[in-house]
Formats: structure tokens, C-alpha cells, sequence
């Protein structure tokens, strides 16, 4: 084992971003190449495109980045804690309920606030 | 028995004496890691086109259809076809895209859908890299997706794709804790993240007995990770036509449709590892196991798919926030109690 696990990855993380990029080449080899102002235009249902596409998007989404950015660390912490519990017995178990009940207290005031209804 | 149960490790290692008579040892792991992932392409490449071939005769027998039936036996050449006519396409970047990240955009969506394998045990031995956080390593990869689908989407420059895009990002990240959460309870039993390990602890009985809540958490976030029906609220033909890849063309698009049944796959397959005891089987051999059990995971996929209709968008993410992550919560403290030695010590005083 000379190559860590990690060269191994590192190794496939090269193919696979090639793998992506072989099918195109070879599409480069054979499709043809016509193209015209009415194919290159936006597609809307066969109208001209109306107003900017780039524009501020709903708030709502932004909510639940933040509720998930939350959530998404707790869960990073709670990985370490689910290798080792074999191994902490009980006081781990009432350290972490305390730790989830603490966040979830967070997930039912986002609850209550609506910031969970999609609108 | 054991020559067939071990014939891929076998060749491998085969090869690696041979070369290693010529060439130093580093170069020869760096050449079986390129055969090995060489060999792994072209399975995963036949085998998205049988997964598209089996969804649309399963879907067309459901449907008291025939399906594809005109290429080759039993339509079987359809996928290849397929592919055949995608690469003859015109490839289409419309002039107010942001080329390079629309470029750009199925190569993370291909690339990150791949990688998800890099730790996916096809049998004893057969995995690319067995690392010590496997499970962890899976589910991070697989969560870079989304950022491939927010470039595509954006970069497209259109109403269509920008609404699939952000839906896209909006369920993926809702559903991920769930999904994230569910898993936590598989790696409390075994006390190791690493996929071979996982396997060998379900030698006895399957992870699925102990953990039937968290495998239908799973299975659900799953599917909603991988956009598939119910949850395709980001594809969404009738409302915004396609989504994030409406724009794209050709081989562009193909790629798309790749990574999209790899993910599909790899979901499945992280489920048979995680709570149907991986490639562990009796008298078949442990690559045939492991492939019996994800298709099977996968014909269940095209099955509601065929049976469910699209949920509402706001079902979808009141769904992820308001039962499956309490949920997944309460799978976490009932595994926790459950490993506890005075639960054991009660239920062995009531067996009494």
C-alpha cells in the first residue's frame, strides 16, 4: 500500500472530472455547427424573452439556507459523537439530547415564525 | 467457489505482480488505480443504459404499454441509440449564458455523481478506496452535486432554469439533514464510518431490522436528493418544462441524464451497503449479491415512480422540516437508549 486511499481518490477525482469532459470532445469530432441568432436566443416558449432573468429571487429561500446551515453543522458534530458512543456510555447519550434539544428549541421558534411555510 | 467469489481481486492482484516485475511499485498502484476505475467506467456506463432501458419498460408495463421495442431484442439497443443520436446533435450555448460557468456546470453535476463510488464496496475487496470516514467522504461528495445544478441553472440565463435551479438548491439542502441524520443511526450500531466495516457488522442480522425508521427516512430523503418522482419538483416537465438543464443540448444534455440515473444508483447502492448488508449473501457471489440487491432498491425507485404523483413544493419542504428531521431526531435517541447496557440489562430481566 503505497499509494494512501486518498492517492486512490485523488486519481479518480481526475478521471471522473475527464469523464465529463471525453463525451464532449468527441461530440466536437462529429455534430455539426449551424448556428443562428433565432436557435442561440433564450427559450420561453417560443416568445422573446421579457425583463432580465438574473434578478432577486424570493427571500424564503434564503430562510432556509440559514436554518440549514445550522442544522448541517449540528450534524458534523454529531458524527464524531455516533463513532465514539460505544465507547462514552450514558453521559453521552444526556449530553447530546441536551446539545439536539437545544437546536431544536431554534427549529420550533423558525417553525412558529413561519419560516418554514413556503409562500 | 472462492476463485469466483474473489475473481476481480484476483486479476488485480495478478496483474499487479506482473507489472511489478518491470515497473516500480508506485507506479504500478497508480496503474491498477487507472485500470480498476477504468473497468469501474465502463460497468457504470452499460449499466445507466440498461437503468434507463429497465425505467421505461417497467414504466411502460405499468402503463399497459409495450415501451421501447424496435431496437435490438426487446428494445435493448434504445440507450445506445440514444446516445448514438445525442452525439450527432448541434451543441447549443445560447448567446446570453455565462459560458464558462454553463460549461462548466454538468461537469461538477458528472464528476461529483461519480465520485460517490470512490468508496462503494462491490464486493470483499472490491472497492476503490476503502476509507476511514467512507460514509461521510459519500454523502459530502454527493452534496457538491448541488452546487453544479445552482451554476447551470443561473448560468443559463433563463426564468425556466433559474426557478429549477433554486428549487433544486432548496430541496437538495432541506433534504440532506434528514438524509444526514438517518445515517447517523447505522454509524452508532457499527462505531466506524468506514463502508467495509459497515458490511461486517451486518454479517448477522441486516441493519435494516434494527433501523427500520431510519432506512424509510433514508429511502425518502433519498429520493428527493436525487429529484427523482415524487420529488421532481425540479424538473418538473409540465411547469418549468425541465428545469436547470432546459437550456442544454446534445452531449451537454446527455451528460446531465448520466449523472442523474449514476445518482440514482449510487442512492440505491449506499442503502444496500448501509441497511441491506451490502455484498453479504449466501451461495452467489458477492458482486452478483450486491448488484441483485441494488437493482431490486431501484426497481422499487421506477415503481413510484410509476404509482406517485409530483408533491406540492411546499408539501416538499414542510415535509423535510416538519416530520422527517424530528423523526430522524427520534431514530437517533432511540438507537441511543437502545445501546444503552441498562436497556440490555431489561430486556434480558424481562426475557426471565
Amino acid at each position: 500500500m503505497l499509494l494512501t486511499q486518498y492517492g486512490y481518490i485523488a486519481i479518480f477525482l481526475i478521471i471522473a472530472i475527464a469523464f465529463g469532459i471525453l463525451p464532449l470532445v468527441i461530440a466536437l469530432a462529429i455534430r455539426p455547427k449551424k448556428p443562428n441568432p433565432v436557435k442561440l436566443s433564450t427559450y420561453e416558449c417560443g416568445l422573446e424573452t421579457v425583463g432580465p432573468s438574473w434578478i432577486q429571487f424570493h427571500v424564503g429561500f434564503y430562510l432556509y439556507a440559514l436554518v440549514f446551515v445550522i442544522f448541517d453543522v449540528e450534524t458534523v458534530f454529531l458524527y464524531p459523537w455516533a463513532v465514539a458512543y460505544g465507547k462514552l456510555g450514558l453521559f453521552a447519550l444526556i449530553e447530546m439530547f441536551i446539545f439536539v434539544i437545544l437546536l431544536v428549541v431554534g427549529l420550533v421558534y423558525a417553525w412558529r415564525k413561519r419560516a418554514l411555510e413556503w409562500k | 467457489m472462492e476463485v469466483i467469489n474473489n475473481i476481480f481481486v484476483i486479476i488485480r492482484d495478478v496483474i499487479a505482480v506482473m507489472l511489478g516485475f518491470f515497473l516500480p511499485p508506485t507506479l504500478v498502484e497508480a496503474i491498477i488505480a487507472v485500470l480498476v476505475i477504468s473497468v469501474f467506467l465502463g460497468f457504470m456506463t452499460v449499466n445507466v443504459m440498461m437503468q434507463v432501458w429497465a425505467e421505461r419498460k417497467t414504466i411502460a408495463y405499468m402503463q399497459d404499454r409495450f415501451g421501447p421495442n424496435r431496437v435490438g431484442p426487446f428494445g435493448l439497443m434504445q440507450s445506445v441509440a440514444d446516445a448514438v443520436k445525442l452525439l450527432t446533435k448541434e451543441d447549443i450555448i445560447p448567446t446570453h449564458a455565462d459560458k464558462w460557468v454553463f460549461r462548466l456546470g454538468p461537469i461538477i453535476v458528472v464528476s461529483t455523481a461519480l465520485m460517490v463510488y470512490g468508496v462503494m464496496p462491490f464486493g470483499d475487496g472490491m472497492v476503490i478506496a476503502d476509507l476511514n470516514i467512507g460514509i461521510l467522504f459519500a454523502i459530502s461528495i454527493a452534496s457538491i452535486g448541488t452546487i453544479g445544478f445552482l451554476m447551470s441553472g443561473w448560468s443559463s440565463n433563463n426564468k425556466y432554469a433559474l426557478l429549477g435551479a433554486m428549487r433544486a438548491v432548496a430541496q437538495m439542502v432541506s433534504y440532506e439533514i434528514p438524509l444526514v441524520l438517518s445515517i447517523i443511526g447505522v454509524v452508532m450500531l457499527v462505531g466506524s464510518l468506514q463502508m467495509s466495516e459497515i458490511v461486517k457488522a451486518q454479517s448477522g442480522l441486516w441493519f435494516v431490522i434494527w433501523q427500520p425508521l431510519g432506512f424509510v427516512i433514508f429511502f425518502i430523503a433519498g429520493l428527493a436528493e436525487i429529484n427523482r418522482t415524487p420529488f421532481d419538483m425540479v424538473e418538473a416537465d409540465s411547469e418549468i418544462v425541465a428545469g436547470y438543464f432546459i437550456e442544454y443540448s446534445g452531449m451537454r444534455f446527455a451528460v446531465f441524464y448520466l449523472a442523474e440515473y449514476m445518482s440514482a444508483f449510487a442512492s440505491a447502492a449506499i442503502a444496500v451497503t448501509l441497511f441491506f448488508g451490502g455484498w453479504q449473501g449466501p451461495l452467489l457471489p458477492p458482486y452478483i449479491w450486491f448488484l441483485l440487491k441494488v437493482w431490486l432498491i431501484f426497481f422499487v425507485m421506477i415503481w413510484i415512480r410509476a404509482t406517485l404523483p409530483r408533491v406540492r413544493v411546499d408539501q416538499l419542504m414542510g415535509f423535510a422540516w416538519k416530520v422527517l428531521i424530528p423523526l430522524a431526531l427520534l431514530n437517533i435517541f432511540l438507537t441511543g437508549a437502545i445501546l444503552q447496557p441498562w436497556y440490555q440489562g431489561l430486556v434480558q430481566g424481562l426475557a426471565k
